[in-house]
């Protein structure tokens, strides 16, 4: 049943609302937010971000917080761009996304070890994992910059179509790799709405004893989940270089923070149970309009940073506010039963 | 949440010792060991030593400012940006209004300023991080998550992203001073720091509300502890530390730059975790916090020796030593908890 | 079909050395809603668990419909159809109503995907069994206490539960509630069900169980029909002590008012309240959940701010904006939930007694000053008689009742005026609910003003020398407890005569 009320009590419409209202911002300072070329370029540059978001939402709405997903995705990139230049591979794209996943699956299942099994606390567990994981692409690997296998450029260089910039006369390709993203999309929406495993991961997420007298498999859904992440983590790497067409081990660390403020500025609790999709990828896109489009407001690059920490408290600021409103709701609401 | 650990708290003149400390210690002493024998003309010379105790200090106050934070049930993720926002503030000033050619003793008011401007700075940072945790409500890691991006945010937009390097000479000569050419100043302002948080949080009324606070914030407020109150100062405290180390990181690279340190966050997470910190609140000692910083340094140090082996496998060290730790502690917990359910009753 | 539902004997359980369990039986015939009560350490949290198949016993006999076991599992216990309430409902707050209910169904036929239209059809069907209305997709955490159990409830019915054991479910439902809940049990009854009731309130064992078991120090002490049980045998039988009915007359010290009340009113808590208290008195708030009584003592400590009207202390006004001013004032408050509210369980005793009052125990720069804190605690463990063997120990390894004593001895260090307590001996042993109640006329002969809240009536009339009744934010009426019934103070609070 929808009643207003309810959606007013959500955090979605808010993300929309300033999504919405910073699009027409810029749009009117600079004229070429709405253009298609800067849509795609927004797109594009939002792909590796949301699919982190996803694994990252993910973990959040079990109780836990994971930051390790970024080192697992690098290093599992990493090792399948050597192993695949080593041998010389010319062969299709797919065998790098198996194998990067396949590593991303091991890594997962440390953490999934460590956090479903022994139930050690999830932030200090995955900032162990993500040292490791890192230390060993730096150390043990002597990772440094190279390039990727050419069936890898090829993928990237796969594009959907071309959008052109009437008044600037630039263009910007839509990635294939826009479906991996959507297939992500469609595959974990199942899964969460759909399944037991999915539902389960909600439990826990809202009481994790009570989810264990219930009868859910808490050890096996948690381990599931982060070797899930570790998969996902694993393909991200794969489009990220694919894109750019150069494999840069610390490309992509340090983007955590950045990837757990948009799954929480889209709604979902820090404390788990709760949070959905459509917050998340709104969530993201905001950040990235943040990132990407603030010099078409003429609010130079270095300041962007700045701008992108005031969102995160004014957004983290907003929730709090929302959950603390609830929460007298409710007082009132039990006083009335007398 | 209850920490199991604490289960085996000992009677102490007033006050509980941390069961962590003797663990740590064994640890400590096998580090040392090891690097001892493996490379005896290098380890546990008066040459590495002075290296060490140069290079811990300014990640060794973060991390006494991150346990600061945990202990009352939080965390302070955006110690680095304070650290290089306050240095930056410094040396802007410094660069702008230390005339050309002065003489030294014409430097050392400006000096003070700076240094006081910096720690004003710290302070501010902490207080808008406590704000925002204690009235607004806000989680404590998506708070200094946000904080952490701002002051870094507003470090870069100051600076344009470049390094600010043209300090007046004796802001350097004085922070690389060494008394008997062996003890830097550093090492002694991280011993005054730690002596002075451990005396307070073990001996002081606000350490005693501190601790209870992180264990249980509701009947702090019943106990009338002014939680509020505790959440702003710790946070400023933090913040105020953290303007230390930045200063003594400029110091060290005779410049400022918004960057610096920043793999120190997760660093310092992992020190204070590993030295007995509860990330749930309520437990922990510098003491315990202090040895895994010497641990952290002597293992880094070890592996320097090595030409052989990168420095990234501290990471990888630092990261597994950290989930041996875990693991270690749990199973131990699992072991108490069994022999409290057998002795327990209906 | 067997004439019981439920037959237990010669239950032995030990842990490590410890008797939990010596020999006990228990009996429910098919069918019988049956009261198993006892204090806490009397054993009838581990005859609950051994039933449900937790706990493994040593030696002993369990007859189910005519079955019997020496032991069982969790699994086959439900399958039995034994399904056991705990205290915390283990329902899911962040998912629908909906869900709560069907995901068990769904999980005990290992199905792995989720069909909604089935859910619901299992929730309503569910919910019609007791005849429960309620919105299937609420988030069960914008529900009420009593909503969740009911779904508790509901959820058990759905796994044919034959006997459902509830562990003491009236004690956060409000006086409807708990009418709700009797009619709701009445109803299981006339299905077939036997319900094993666990509770140490002597009113509910009279109104709503016909048989009762009452177990002390892991023995059998009574049972049979509650037809023939009066409340002085009954707290015999659950402490072994016979107790005297005590009532206080206070002798009100001096003429001006401690604490003088007028006109406080706070927007959908109470209003206009006013009243005065004398040093040498105990003045009994009673109400039900949801009359203010709360909001009205988390006012006068400080917790919450009134909308208007005027509270002076000693005849002066005070503005008690936070916690810390009302202490100053010399309030004190020992909160109703002692866990979250009053204690810092892994904490030590003696910090959890000194907390309050470490400005006096400390020197300067704010140092503590040790010995200083340990005669604090010494003096206070002795006057309280708190059984501890440590107070360095945590506070959590005390029983409810010591944990209570150390709650008001950490009011007590400090210099008091006024001291009030919410709900005093909620869940406390009965032995210590009266060393608390002999305290507290011990407290007020010395001068000390109190005010305890409380709905259980029968403390009320013992405690107080003046009743206030409140009702929906109002007081109704002042009564002279020794002119009164519990019946009148039941009516008065309910509004229904």
């Amino acid at each position: 049943m929808i009643s207003v009320g309810r959606i007013a009590r959500r955090s979605e419409p808010y993300v929309l609302a300033a999504i919405v209202a910073l699009s027409v911002l810029i749009q009117v300072q600079s004229g070429q937010f709405f253009s298609g070329n800067n849509l795609v370029d927004l797109t594009r540059s939002l792909i590796v971000p949301a699919l982190f978001s996803i694994a990252c939402m993910m973990v959040i709405v079990s109780g836990g917080i994971d930051v390790s997903f970024t080192a697992i995705a690098s290093l599992a990139m990493y090792v399948t761009d050597r192993l695949l230049l080593a041998s010389n591979y010319s062969g299709n794209v797919m065998l790098a996304y198996a194998i990067s996943a396949g590593l991303g699956l091991l890594m997962g299942a440390l953490n999934g070890f460590l956090i479903g099994f022994l139930k050690l606390p999830t932030l200090v567990v995955t900032l162990g994992t993500s040292s490791l994981f890192t230390g060993l692409m730096f150390g043990a690997f002597s990772a440094s910059a190279s390039d990727v296998p050419p069936s890898i450029a090829m993928h990237g260089k796969q594009i959907l179509f071309t959008a052109t910039n009437a008044q600037t006369g630039l263009t910007s390709n839509m990635p294939s790799q826009i479906f991996i993203l959507i297939g992500a999309l469609i595959l974990v929406f199942f899964l969460l709405r759909y399944t037991m495993l999915g539902r389960g991961i909600y439990a826990i997420g809202g009481d994790e004893t009570a989810a264990e007298r219930a009868g859910f498999n808490v050890r096996g859904i948690k381990m599931f989940l982060y070797c899930f992440v570790g998969v996902l983590a694993g393909i991200t790497g794969i489009v990220r270089i694919s894109m750019i067409a150069y494999a840069d081990p610390s490309t992509m660390l340090g983007m955590e923070l950045t990837v757990i403020a948009a799954v929480v500025l889209g709604g979902t609790r820090v404390t788990g149970g709760l949070g959905t999709l459509t917050g998340t990828i709104l969530g993201v896109a905001l950040m990235t309009i943040l990132s990407n489009s603030l010099i078409l407001i003429g609010i130079p690059t270095y300041w962007s940073r700045a701008f992108t920490g005031l969102v995160i408290i004014l957004g983290t600021g907003i929730t709090a506010h929302q959950i603390r409103s609830t929460r007298r709701r409710h007082a009132r609401a039990q006083k009335a039963t007398v | 949440m209850t920490n199991p650990r604490s289960a085996a708290t000992i009677r102490a003149a007033g006050h509980t010792r941390d069961p962590n400390i003797p663990r740590l210690l064994v640890m400590l002493v096998f580090v040392f060991a090891l690097m001892t024998l493996l490379r005896p003309n290098q380890f546990a010379t008066m040459a590495d030593f002075n290296s060490m105790m140069r290079q811990f200090p300014e990640y060794g106050i973060m991390a006494i400012g991150i346990s600061l934070t945990m202990i009352t049930g939080g965390i302070d993720l955006g110690v680095v940006g304070t650290a290089n926002l306050s240095a930056i503030v410094a040396a802007k000033f410094l660069i702008g209004s230390v005339p050309q050619g002065a003489l030294p003793a014409q430097v050392v008011p400006y000096l003070i300023i700076a240094v006081l401007l910096s720690l004003s700075v710290g302070l501010a940072c902490g207080a808008i991080a406590g704000t925002l945790i204690s009235r607004f409500s806000i989680p404590a890691i998506l708070a200094t998550l946000g904080t952490q991006q701002l002051f870094t945010g507003i470090a870069i937009g100051i600076t344009n992203g470049r390094p600010q390097s043209r300090l007046p000479l004796l802001y350097s000569r004085i922070g690389n001073l060494e008394l008997f050419k062996f003890v830097p100043i550093s090492f002694i302002i991280f011993s005054v720091v730690a002596v002075g948080v451990g005396l307070m949080l073990s001996r002081a009324r606000f350490g005693t509300h501190m601790y209870m606070m992180g264990t249980n914030a509701r009947a702090a407020r019943y106990a009338g502890l002014g939680n509020n109150s505790i959440i702003l100062r710790t946070y400023m405290l933090s913040g105020l530390l953290s303007s230390v180390a930045g200063l003594i990181m400029m110091a060290r690279a005779n410049s400022a730059k918004a960057d610096y340190g920043a793999p120190y966050t997760l660093q310092c997470v992992l020190i204070a975790v590993l030295g007995g910190i509860d990330p749930n609140g309520g437990f922990g000692t510098i003491t315990g916090v202090t040895i895994a910083i010497l641990i952290l340094q002597f293992l880094s140090s070890g592996l320097n020796m090595f030409n052989n082996i990168s420095n990234f496998y501290r990471d990888v060290i630092w990261g597994g030593v950290l989930i041996l730790v875990l693991v270690f502690n749990k199973l131990l917990s699992w072991r108490a908890e069994r022999r409290a359910v057998r002795k327990s009753v209906a | 079909m067997a004439a019981s539902a439920l037959r237990v004997e010669g239950i032995t359980k030990s842990f490590g050395g410890v008797q939990a369990l010596k020999g006990v039986s228990l009996e429910i015939k098919s069918g019988e809603i049956h009261c198993l009560a006892g204090e806490n350490g009397s054993g009838k949290s581990t005859l609950i668990k051994v039933i449900s198949g937790v706990y493994e016993p040593d030696a002993g006999e369990i007859e189910i419909h005519g079955q019997r076991f020496s032991h069982l599992n969790p699994k086959e216990a439900i399958g039995l159809g034994i399904q056991v309430i705990y205290q915390d409902f283990s329902v899911f707050p962040n998912l629908t109503v909906m869900e709560n209910l069907a995901l068990n169904m769904e999980l005990m036929q290992n199905r792995k995907l989720v069909n909604y239209r089935r859910a619901r059809a299992i929730a309503s069907n569910a919910v019609s069994q007791i005849g429960f209305k309620v919105d299937l997709d609420e988030r069960v955490e914008n529900l009420s206490v009593a909503d969740r159990q009911l779904i508790a409830i509901s959820r058990a019915l759905l796994q044919e539960a034959k006997l459902i054991i509830m562990d003491e479910p009236t004690s956060a439902l409000t006086k409807k509630e708990v009418k709700a809940l009797f009619e709701v049990i009445k109803r299981l009854q006339s299905r077939g069900l036997s319900i094993l009731f666990v509770s140490h309130k002597l009113d509910e064992v009279f109104e709503i169980s016909e048989r009762y078991t009452i177990l002390r120090s892991g023995e059998n002490v009574a049972s049979g029909s509650t037809k023939e049980l009066d409340r002085k045998t009954f707290a015999f039988h659950m402490t072994g002590r016979q107790f005297m009915d005590e009532r206080y007359r206070s002798q009100s010290l001096g003429d001006t008012p401690i604490l003088s009340v007028k006109g406080l009113s706070r927007g959908g808590a109470y209003a206009d309240i006013s009243f005065d208290l004398a040093a040498g008195e105990i003045l009994g708030i009673t109400g039900l959940l949801g009359s203010g009584r709360t909001e009205l003592v988390e006012t006068l400590f400080g917790i919450l701010r009134p909308d208007s009207g005027r509270i002076e202390i000693k005849g002066k006004e005070a503005n008690i904006s936070s916690v810390k001013a009302a202490i100053r004032q010399g309030i004190g408050y020992v909160p109703a939930d002692r866990l979250t509210e009053g204690l810092f369980q892994p904490q030590a005793i003696n910090r959890n007694l000194v907390i309050s009052v470490l400005d006096r125990l400390s020197g300067r720069f704010g140092f503590l000053r040790r010995r200083a804190i340990t005669d604090a605690t010494s003096k206070w463990i002795k006057e309280l008689s708190i059984a501890t063997k440590d107070p360095m120990l945590p506070v959590r390894t005390l029983s409810g009742g010591n944990q209570q004593k150390v709650v008001l001895a950490r009011w007590l260090a400090s210099d008091l005026s006024i001291l009030i307590l919410n709900g005093p001996t909620m869940g406390v042993d009965i032995g210590s609910k009266y060393d608390i109640h002999a305290l507290m006329r011990k407290l007020a002969a010395n001068g000390l003003a109190i005010i305890i809240v409380s709905d259980d009536l029968p403390e009320v009339l013992a405690c107080a020398s003046r009743i206030l009744v409140m009702r929906a934010g109002a007081f109704v009426q002042e009564l002279n407890p020794a002119e009164t019934t519990e019946s009148r103070l039941s009516e008065l609070s309910t509004g229904i005569a």
